[in-house]
């Protein structure tokens, strides 16, 4: 099925696909009016679409290499944008992205513009020159182009170190969701969504990766847009909510002058569940220091332009023009998500502060809020909580609690929409969590089979052994990955910001510079990732540990540190040793021009 | 010079327009945040914000592609572009 016109055929291909599951959803709507169980509706929901990535990943399987790492290179621009995006939005940016906007407000948005930012760095600086290159994995640009088997193994444990930390949160997203709309243990839940990511990656690598995703970009936006449309027209706020919330923005910021943010002693708190917060910081007013916004900003988009399961999308196109172009359609698809972000969350806090709504509780007496059913259900799922602290029997902004997840799950509840919008909500994050860790373990897995294995161990290996080896890899991996998430060490959004640190902090220099400076040679680069990786580490143990930390720079930004530290490290080594020699300058100057056969083979 | 010299010489000029681009909307305005807030922005959210949602992610997108346009027309002028459409 998928050979040849299969690649003409696709805008129909998924038309149909689109058109079929907002059928299902119809269809599901109608039970739920004949009444169809909320829990049905959600195993209904996510097994759905579970099942179809599998057969998507079932009808990509491969034996040939080209086709297992790089999909053929024949993945059309707008259609390697829609993988990238959902390649790129994980559970965190689909569950957790309104929550942090809702309680942290300017501060957090500094995560939106770092997200996107970084495309242009990708679009600019690497995506073109890396796709001419010709290479299946980062690593393997990395050991070509600056030559040696140190720096491809240097490479190797950057982007494992990275995308491991990103890959566990990721598997832990998935197991969260799972255990909720299948409702099992999250213990359990947590290798149901093993497995499911498995089957979409297992038999086919990356071109069958490539195919889910799009898939699964397709069920994610549709899953986010939907209630956010759907509830600003409920509320009456604006039917485009991106152009028509002005008003609301501007109420929310009177209503916060009206309340004021009223600390909670430290004993009150201690009443509050671990992991909900009250409403503590404005809306829409400035409320970091320039220099803690733009450090934060700039992390993101350097750890954008480093992190391998990005740039490997990339390496699928058909063409370096295509690849430029496909970056603009990444963004743009990101964008839909993004930019929506801000708006949930503003459409979320109003509903739930303002007095003069219905579904307003501030200002309600504690019982009243006690008994409305929305309330009792998120209370029972441990991401909402009301307290008397002052005793007055009405509910205060500070006296109200709850999760960073709430506002992207249960929203579409409080205002009353259907509860098939909620299984839609499940399985849009499952689709998140699913793509984003299906990239990941695929560039692991890639990374070790080709760059450690056939590189550097068993240069002779036959593809047929190559394959094998990358899947046996790829299982263990990913088993590896739900063993550390199913003991669920630290929170979802914390470990995907440190792998953008540990991705800038020992590849973004190495990468740039093997681009646009012909003087680094292999010691600079080997010194670069080594000491950027080691120090960028050191530095957030040092924090971690009650170190205090200098130039504002925190354990959310420490790549900062660690891709200076490579930066000189790389430039001081290069001018200290040898010029590459002229082999390696004229490869670097055939990198530059897209035209042409790229530097290594079709076959390598 | 030869052709592949003024090429890249070309190609660096672009990019570093890009990059100036990018530098401002990702880094040189949120230097002014809170004064930038006092302003109305487009649709009459607050200036900054309505950067922060909407304004520095579209212009990113629309910078990509402007990018992508112009380096296609460098390449097109030293012969450079492959043959073929994606």
């Amino acid at each position: 099925m998928i050979k040849g016109n299969f690649i003409d055929n696709l805008p129909k291909v998924y038309g149909i696909y689109t058109g079929g599951f907002l059928g299902f959803i119809i269809i599901m709507s109608i039970a739920e009016q004949m009444g169809m169980t909320a829990k049905t509706i959600g195993i209904c929901f996510v097994a759905f679409t579970v099942a179809i990535y599998a057969i998507i990943g079932y009808l990509s399987r491969t034996a040939q290499a080209d086709a297992y790492y790089v999909a053929g290179r024949q993945v059309p621009t707008v259609f390697n944008g829609m993988a990238t995006a959902a390649d790129w939005m994980s559970g965190a940016s689909f569950v957790a992205m309104a929550g942090g906007i809702y309680f942290k407000g300017y501060g957090y948005m500094a995560l939106l513009v770092g997200w996107t930012g970084g495309y242009v760095l990708v679009a600019s600086l690497l995506a073109p020159y890396l796709r001419k290159f010709g290479c299946y994995t980062v690593p393997d640009f990395i050991g070509t182009r600056y030559g040696g088997n140190l720096s491809r193994f240097m490479a190797v444990v950057v982007l494992t170190v990275a995308s491991f930390t990103y890959v566990t949160a990721q598997i832990n997203a998935t197991g969260t969701i799972a255990s909720v709309a299948l409702d099992i243990p999250f213990q359990y839940a947590v290798y149901v969504g093993l497995i499911s990511i498995l089957l979409c990656s297992m038999l086919g690598g990356m071109r069958g990766v490539t195919w889910t995703q799009v898939a699964q970009y397709i069920v994610l936006i549709i899953a986010y847009l939907l209630p956010v449309f759907w509830i600003s027209n409920k509320m009456g706020a604006g039917f485009f909510p991106h152009f028509m919330l002005a008003d609301e923005v501007s109420r929310i910021a009177e209503l916060e002058a009206q309340f004021g943010f009223v600390k909670n002693s430290a004993e009150n708190l201690k009443e509050v569940p671990k992991g909900l917060a009250g409403i503590t910081k404005a809306h829409s007013a400035v409320n970091a220091t320039p220099w803690a916004f733009i450090s934060l900003a700039l992390a993101m988009m350097m750890g954008t332009a480093s992190l391998p399961h990005v740039m490997m999308r990339y390496f699928t196109t058909p063409s370096v023009k295509a690849a430029r172009k496909s970056v603009g359609w990444s963004l743009f698809f990101i964008f839909l998500l993004y930019s929506s972000a801000p708006m949930l969350a503003t459409l979320s806090k109003l509903s739930l502060i303002d007095p003069s709504l219905p579904t307003g509780i501030i200002g309600k007496s504690i019982a009243e809020v006690q008994s409305i059913d929305w309330y009792q259900n998120w209370n029972q799922a441990n991401l909402m909580f009301v307290s008397d602290f002052n005793g007055n029997g009405t509910l205060e902004l500070n006296e109200f609690f709850m999760g960073g997840k709430a506002v992207v799950l249960a929203t579409p509840e409080i205002a009353g929409l259907p509860y098939v919008i909620s299984g839609l909500v499940a399985a849009g994050g499952m689709a998140a969590a699913m793509s984003t860790a299906d990239g990941l373990i695929l560039a692991i897995a890639n990374a070790i089979s080709h760059d450690v294995y056939y590189k550097i161990i068993d240069p002779k290996a036959e593809t047929a052994k190559r394959l094998v080896v990358a899947r046996v890899l790829l299982v263990v991996i990913g088993f590896a990955g739900a063993t550390i998430a199913a003991l669920e060490i630290q929170g979802i959004l914390g470990s995907v910001i440190w792998a953008f640190d540990f991705a800038m902090s020992g590849l973004f220099f190495p990468l740039v510079l093997g681009v646009w400076w012909k003087r680094a040679n292999k010691e600079g680069a080997i010194a670069g990732m080594f000491l950027g990786l080691v120090s960028g580490a050191a530095y957030l143990i040092w924090v971690r540990t009650g170190g205090s930390g200098f130039l504002g720079i925190t354990q959310l930004t420490f790549g900062i540190f660690g891709s200076a530290v490579s930066l000189v490290a790389m430039v001081v080594v290069s001018l200290m040793t040898q010029a590459p020699n002229a082999a390696t300058q004229k490869m670097v100057d055939e990198v530059r021009v897209p035209a042409g056969k790229s530097i290594l083979g079709k076959q390598h | 010079m030869s052709k592949q010299e003024q090429h890249w010489e070309k190609s660096k000029g672009l990019l570093m327009m890009t990059l100036a681009i990018w530098f401002v909307f990702s880094i040189g305005i949120f230097l002014f945040g809170a004064e930038m807030n006092e302003v109305t922005g487009p649709f009459g959210y607050p200036l900054t914000y309505w950067f922060t949602c909407q304004g520095s992610l579209g212009i990113f997108v629309i910078l990509i592609f402007w990018f992508a346009n112009r380096q296609e027309k460098i390449d097109e002028e030293f012969g450079f572009s492959e043959r073929g459409d994606d």
